[in-house]
């Protein structure tokens, strides 16, 4: 085969961030936006460990980056999630 | 590449986006929260594909564990989904847009990645590891080349606890146990297997995958296991003790930093000589901090300090 290496990330990587960004918009439940939002994440980070694999070397600064990355999403989740509860609670 | 690796990728990676599309719009909430912790695990593998052990580790027990956890947590606390009937169509037509568009960004990125003469920083890394007091890469990026950004971070969590915790007190305490009477058996097996490997990992970040945020959520892992086997947060422990274990990490972090603007004239500057022994108080102090920091936020809320007994 004469993919250049990392192709077929590149390509899901596109697709889960569509997925998730369209999820983002067009889902009515919150459950659901937050869950495309995390899709969407996903996405952002295959994309940059894919793309710092490109280079001779494997380049750890996107590999720190998304490990940063994957804890402030979960801190966001977090808060989105605690969040809905609350407002959950407030409708009759 | 050898056609067994590709046609692996490419499996794996049709499966995640298949996993993810179900995360997102299956008919039942339950079934897409499962779906979307099925995604982060193959997520996991998908890291391990792509030479990241560091994020594999971490996805596998955040994004998988800690986040599915939470997702069921908050699922069982709401009431049923309304959804309007009108709603399918709708969905697939406003959908072909985001494909082109998504095919016009992978051309796109394809294009990009192949133009880039040598992309990275990868040299120039490797060029100053001799002076990072830690062998591991991703370990001396973390804690020492780009310290500054696991700082902020850890700063961004404290301010997720502070956020979760200013909405009201635990959510936790008012639910009930789960009823598995073996789960609490299996805790009191498992736990101290939890600090074992928190340790561990912690230790083994100096010198290859591992470090502060596999061993955080690993900690975490534990605790909300425990939490989920019916443990509560000791009366002790509540109030001032916990918030200082919460806020600790970034504490340590901040001496740290503002002591090598003492001792070598620069924020989060180590001396070369003690640079490895900084990095090890660093990365031990992050590492709970990260774990304790993510228990309180599956906690949902400040356990209260005063139950009743006490007027």
């Amino acid at each position: 085969m004469s993919l250049p290496p990392g192709t077929l990330f590149l390509l899901a990587s596109a697709l889960l961030f569509a997925i998730g960004t369209h999820g983002l918009v067009t889902c009515r439940h919150l459950l659901r936006k937050v869950l495309a939002l995390n899709v969407a994440t996903t996405g952002v980070f295959l994309l940059l460990v894919t793309l710092g694999r490109s280079g001779t070397t494997v380049d750890p600064v996107p590999h720190a980056m998304v490990l940063t990355g994957i804890v402030v999403a979960l801190s966001t989740t977090a808060v989105a999630l605690g969040l809905i509860v609350r407002l959950e609670r407030r409708r009759p | 590449m050898h056609p067994v690796e590709v046609t692996f990728d490419a499996l794996l990676l049709f499966s995640m986006v298949v996993l993810a599309w179900q995360g997102v719009h299956a008919r039942n909430m339950f079934r897409a929260v499962v779906s979307f912790m099925m995604f982060g695990l193959l997520t996991a593998v998908a890291w391990v594909r792509l030479e990241a052990p560091d994020i594999a580790l971490a996805e596998a027990s955040l994004g998988a564990g800690l986040t599915g956890a939470l997702l069921l947590a908050t699922l069982g606390r709401l009431g049923p989904e309304r959804r309007g009937p009108r709603r399918r169509r709708a969905m697939k037509l406003s959908m072909l847009p985001w494909l082109a568009l998504g095919l016009v960004g992978t051309t796109v990125l394809l294009a990009v990645t192949l133009s880039l003469p040598a992309p990275g920083l990868g040299e120039a890394v490797l060029a100053a590891m001799p002076a990072a007091g830690v062998d591991s890469p991703v370990t001396a990026v973390l804690l020492n080349f780009r310290a500054w950004d696991t700082l902020l971070e850890i700063g961004v969590m404290l301010l997720a606890v502070i956020a979760l915790w200013s909405l009201g007190q635990d959510v936790l305490a008012s639910t009930s146990r789960l009823p598995a009477p073996a789960l609490p058996a299996l805790v009191r097996v498992l736990f101290p297997l939890f600090v074992l490997s928190t340790f561990y990992l912690l230790w083994r970040g100096g010198h290859g995958p591992g470090g502060a945020f596999p061993a955080g959520a690993l900690l975490a892992a534990g605790l909300v296991l425990a939490l989920l086997a019916g443990a509560r947060v000791p009366e002790r422990m509540r109030g001032a003790p916990l918030r200082w274990a919460v806020g600790g990490g970034l504490f340590a972090f901040l001496i740290v930093a503002v002591g090598g603007m003492w001792a070598a004239g620069a924020f989060f500057a180590y001396p070369p000589q003690h640079a490895s022994i900084l990095i090890a108080i660093v990365e031990i102090a992050a590492g709970l901090s990260i774990g304790v920091m993510l228990t309180a936020l599956f906690l949902g809320g400040e356990p209260t300090e005063v139950r009743r007994g006490r007027t």
